[in-house]
């Protein structure tokens, strides 16, 4: 875990110089759970992701942040992975609220959820 | 006579080396302007390096500066999972995909290609090397017009080189440790997508979720 911490120490350092000023959105752990879960898949399964995505969740909402677009998409994907239809549904109906770019696809989605 | 030609057009040549450095084009933003997107799709860069971690660990340092600049950008790891489930296994296959077919799909107002033509490090004695370079096309879904195409690169080096051999050699020894851990190229992607998407004069224009839309960088 430690270096896992490292990294995300040093990306948000990064990002910070990318940005200069505040964020449109809250990260938190979103992109370093998707690499981290492409280096090593077996180390980050996705009920770890999902655990860390609802508390950078709470963390953003305490701090009136928005989280980032695909967002609620990538944790509903990972519900759906866990076999957690209802909490994938509502976080892709979530998606589309927030991002309407993101309609077609979310549909899309949500069609393949009531087939399963 | 023949020596004087060769002079002569030597001294084209030069004079047009030398104008071409004076006058950088601006970038040509009309395609871009006329048809400005909303919403990216990313697909898994191309990966033209040895190191084959490459393709996702590039892809996953690309959302939040796109994002951040204001545009709507797809879950790229359900857009990846998408496309393994239908048929492309390889970043090659995906990068092959019909635009008409994603617009359907997905309803992206653009793709995002990127190729990756230098990931990873070389390790000397002394120090180590970590270069990454992309190049990236943003491509209109409906029109298959290019919509704005750009190149980032970053190189960081090591340690070393503080005139004790041995200390240096202690030192490069314990930066490959900690970079084998950390993998430096996917710190270094962060660095060249800056230099892809936020240069001055041909970076990516903001999009419609920033405050500063309609700006230039």
């Amino acid at each position: 875990m430690k270096p896992l911490l490292c990294l995300g120490v040093v990306a948000a350092a990064l990002a910070g110089c990318a940005t200069q000023n505040a964020t449109l959105y809250a990260w938190g752990d979103y992109e370093n759970g998707i690499y981290s879960s492409y280096a090593a898949p077996g180390k980050y399964p996705p009920q770890a992701q999902v655990e860390a995505l609802e508390k950078d969740y709470q963390a953003a909402r305490a701090g009136n942040q928005r989280m980032p677009p695909g967002w609620h998409a990538h944790l509903g994907y990972l519900y759906f992975q866990l076999g957690k239809s209802d909490q994938a549904r509502q976080e892709f109906m979530t998606e589309k609220a927030q991002f309407p770019e993101s309609a077609v696809l979310m549909d899309r989605l949500l069609g393949n959820l009531d087939k399963t | 006579m023949k020596s004087r030609l060769f002079t002569v057009i030597a001294a084209c040549f030069a004079a047009a080396m030398l104008t071409g450095c004076q006058t950088a084009q601006p970038y040509d933003y009309r395609n871009f302007r006329a048809n400005p997107p909303h919403s990216i799709l990313v697909l898994p860069p191309l990966n033209e390096s040895t190191a084959i971690e490459g393709t996702y660990s590039y892809l996953s340092t690309v959302t939040e500066p796109l994002a951040e600049l204001g545009y709507y950008v797809f879950p790229v790891a359900v857009i990846d999972q998408f496309l393994k489930e239908n048929g492309m296994p390889t970043a090659g296959e995906m990068q092959q995909v019909p635009l008409d077919k994603v617009a359907q799909i997905t309803g992206a107002d653009a793709v995002l290609f990127i190729t990756l033509k230098q990931y990873g490090s070389t390790y000397h004695v002394i120090n180590s090397t970590t270069t990454v370079e992309a190049q990236a096309r943003l491509v209109d879904t409906r029109t298959g017009t290019l919509l704005w195409d750009g190149r980032g690169f970053a190189q960081q080096g090591g340690s070393g080189g503080s005139g004790n051999v041995l200390a240096d050699l202690v030192a490069a020894a314990i930066t490959q440790v900690i970079n084998s851990k950390t993998d430096p190229a996917h710190m270094v992607s962060r660095l060249a997508n800056q230099n892809l998407f936020d240069k001055e004069g041909s970076g990516l224009p903001y999009g419609p979720y920033s405050p500063r839309y309609g700006k230039t960088l």
